[in-house]
């Protein structure tokens, strides 16, 4: 959302103040039904006042700017945290920057597939105009529930497949470009030629990252790339002790993917050993060792399918963020210093995946 | 396989080990308390991730670790009061009111973390304390005597809490309370008296567990404990109630998660085989429940109400 003008900038803060309003008023009304349950709700209801501000933020939005077109209604149900510097993060970051009016929904947390279905079916219902369930595990939920609601835009992801529905979007990265490109980079700054790679489940774009990421170290230098998939997205306990693993046996460059890296990153910092983030800019987890980050920029397809939306095409379309549209960024940290040379070899490698002369091995 | 077997590796997956079993020792020591007296507590779970984020936050805010050890263990007792309210006073179902337990420790503690941190944040740790002199023994230094000092209280409990359900009226009273209720009431022991403490002390250390998790990592997400409070549930079982059993279970579950991690790193265990393999800790534990189930018996009161 670009601000040009003050009752732009207020309305779009109040309706940032608003949809930070509807993630809490979600998540009392679920814990309210809990502590119903558990015939607490006199002590837990003191202090959900929240849904007071609520209404006096939606109001002034409301009386600013009466003839504005009403703001595009996209809800996100996501598997795990809306900041988990991983996944869910990066769609939640590119929906707040896509240019235009957005009024955002985010039903996060659910990886139980049947507890999404509900929550995707719940939007269609509530008049949403894209419901993205960004989660490649919500597909066949999907596939019952769009038919159902043929106005309504879906967009699912990280999949190429739209199941040939005409209200379906489909998303991925190409996280082997990314992953290609760091590798490459670690290769050239680690001193014991070991490489420590923490993984979830061997699944969707972390497989395209770290065999991205392997591929790009092997064909850089002499190095030994050693993969751990922990077999799970939310054990960040189990993530640490991986990366505990890794550095027991050597490795002084690591890298990971989802949202269990945390953990890891933690051992990293403990032992000094550089990292390399996918999916958000994990810098804030060490300024001092985290090299770079590839970062997802949905808002690059989401853009593009607005537009067919906007012509009346409400899905059919199966669409890639990469290295070339864009929509995958690599940033690093200026506050590593990178060994000579591997500044200049990395804008060669990005053009060469572009133009196609190397090949990330994907 | 034979790159496993070398010193470095063998002492590295053991120290892991011991850190993984940390959490679940703490919890399942807790919970068999709480059961010896015949109450189930599944909330275990919820409390441990409510003192997490309290210890969390404490420290994030503080960067006093100790303050932060302090406000888990406060968040654990009045847990502990609470649930003691609902299921001993107000005598409401234990397995039920302890899910209750779990959902809202989920929901709130992701709530708060939400609402108050927003995306994580790096926090101080525990440090790591080298017990003079034994920590300088080869191999054996490394591998025991670096943890911190949640570690070595967590197995130092161990006898503790041995002794003090089998030496000590208070654990005789435990005991009874948890065989037959209306006996120990009979000969004038509070039964209700003696399951608040219970409960009490079971919570006070699932959130002793909550916090050391935290603390060891550093950071806090979402559902940090993915569900370990129920995995030390069933640690209680799979121990026979006895605290050195639980703490076999805790380590032959921290060993084999260990384990499978260093075989994977080591390309032991192949990518393809990898969430198979992953689920390894889990499956033994079901194993061994299958085969204790049939030669030890659970308090016999074990999740009776009693009511005078």
């Amino acid at each position: 959302m670009t601000a040009t003008s003050r009752s732009d900038n207020f309305e779009a803060e109040a309706l940032e103040e608003g949809n930070t309003q509807m993630r809490i008023n979600k998540r009392w009304l679920r814990l309210t039904a809990v502590l119903f349950a558990f015939g607490l709700v006199a002590a837990a209801c003191g202090d959900s006042d929240d849904a007071a501000p609520a209404e006096t933020t939606a109001a002034p939005a409301e009386s600013t700017e009466a003839p504005a077109a009403a703001p595009l209604k996209v809800a996100i149900v996501a598997p795990s945290a809306s900041d988990d510097l991983a996944f869910t993060q990066s769609m939640v970051d590119a929906v707040n920057a896509l240019n235009r009016d957005v009024e955002v929904a985010i039903t996060d947390g659910t990886f139980i597939v049947e507890e999404a279905a509900v929550a995707i079916r719940g939007y269609a219902e509530d008049g949403y105009d894209i419901v993205i369930a960004h989660g490649t595990q919500y597909g066949g939920s999907l596939q019952e529930i769009a038919p159902d609601f043929p106005e309504v835009t879906f967009v699912w992801g990280t999949s190429a497949d739209t199941f040939g529905l005409p209200n379906v979007f489909a998303y991925a990265p190409a996280a082997d470009e990314g992953g290609y490109v760091l590798g490459t980079v670690a290769a050239q700054m680690t001193e014991s030629g070991v490489i420590g790679v923490v993984g979830p489940i061997e699944a969707g774009d972390a497989v395209a990252y770290i065999n991205g990421f392997k591929a790009g170290a092997e064909a850089t230098g002499d190095v030994e790339v050693n993969i751990t998939y922990t077999g799970s997205f939310g054990d960040v306990a189990l993530a640490a002790e991986a990366a505990e693993a890794h550095v027991s046996n050597d490795a002084d460059v690591m890298t990971g993917s989802a949202q269990m890296v945390v953990g890891a990153v933690g051992v990293a910092s403990d032992n000094g050993v550089f990292w390399f983030g996918t999916q958000a800019n994990q810098t804030s987890l060490d300024d001092d060792l985290v090299v770079a980050s590839q970062v997802y920029h949905w808002e690059v397809v989401l853009e593009l399918m607005l537009e067919q939306i906007d012509a009346g095409v409400l899905g059919g379309t199966a669409y890639e963020i990469n290295l070339a549209n864009g929509g995958l960024v690599l940033e690093f940290n200026d506050a590593v210093e990178l060994p000579a040379g591997v500044a200049d070899s990395i804008d060669a490698t990005v053009q060469g995946i572009i133009d196609g002369t190397i090949n990330t091995g994907a | 396989m034979s790159e496993f077997f070398t010193a470095s590796v063998l002492v590295a997956t053991i120290a892991s080990a011991i850190r993984l079993a940390t959490p679940y020792l703490f919890a399942a020591l807790g919970e068999a308390i709480g059961q010896r007296s015949g109450v189930l507590n599944l909330g275990v779970d919820g409390v441990m991730l409510l003192s997490a984020f309290g210890s969390y936050y404490t420290v994030l805010k503080t960067d006093n670790l100790w303050f932060g050890v302090a406000v888990g263990m406060g968040i654990g007792v009045v847990m502990g009061v609470i649930y003691a309210v609902v299921t001993v006073s107000f005598h409401a179902q234990q397995g039920i009111s302890g899910i209750g337990i779990f959902l809202f420790g989920l929901g709130f503690s992701d709530l708060l973390f939400q609402e108050q941190v927003g995306t994580p944040k790096p926090i101080s740790k525990l440090p790591k304390i080298e017990i003079p002199l034994l920590s300088d023994i080869p191999h054996i230094g490394e591998m025991l005597f670096r943890h911190t000092l949640m570690t070595y209280i967590a197995f130092l409990l161990v006898p503790v809490v041995t002794y003090m359900l089998m030496r000590t009226t208070f654990g005789l009273n435990i005991r009874a309370v948890g065989e037959n209720p209306e006996a120990a009431d009979s000969l004038g022991v509070s039964v209700a008296r003696t399951r608040y403490a219970t409960i009490i002390i079971g919570n006070l250390f699932a959130g002793i567990a909550g916090t050391s998790l935290v603390l060891g990592l550093g950071i806090f997400q979402n559902n940090l404990t993915n569900g370990q409070g129920f995995i030390a549930v069933a640690l209680v079982y799979f121990g026979a109630w006895r605290p050195v059993g639980i703490m076999g279970g805790a380590l032959l579950y921290g060993l084999v998660s260990a384990t499978v991690l260093q075989w994977k790193v080591l390309d032991i265990i192949p990518t393809s085989a990898s969430d198979l393999a992953a689920m390894a800790p889990a499956l033994l534990t079901i194993i061994v429940l299958v085969v204790v189930a049939n030669r030890v018996h659970a308090p016999a009161a074990l999740t009776r109400d009693f009511d005078r």
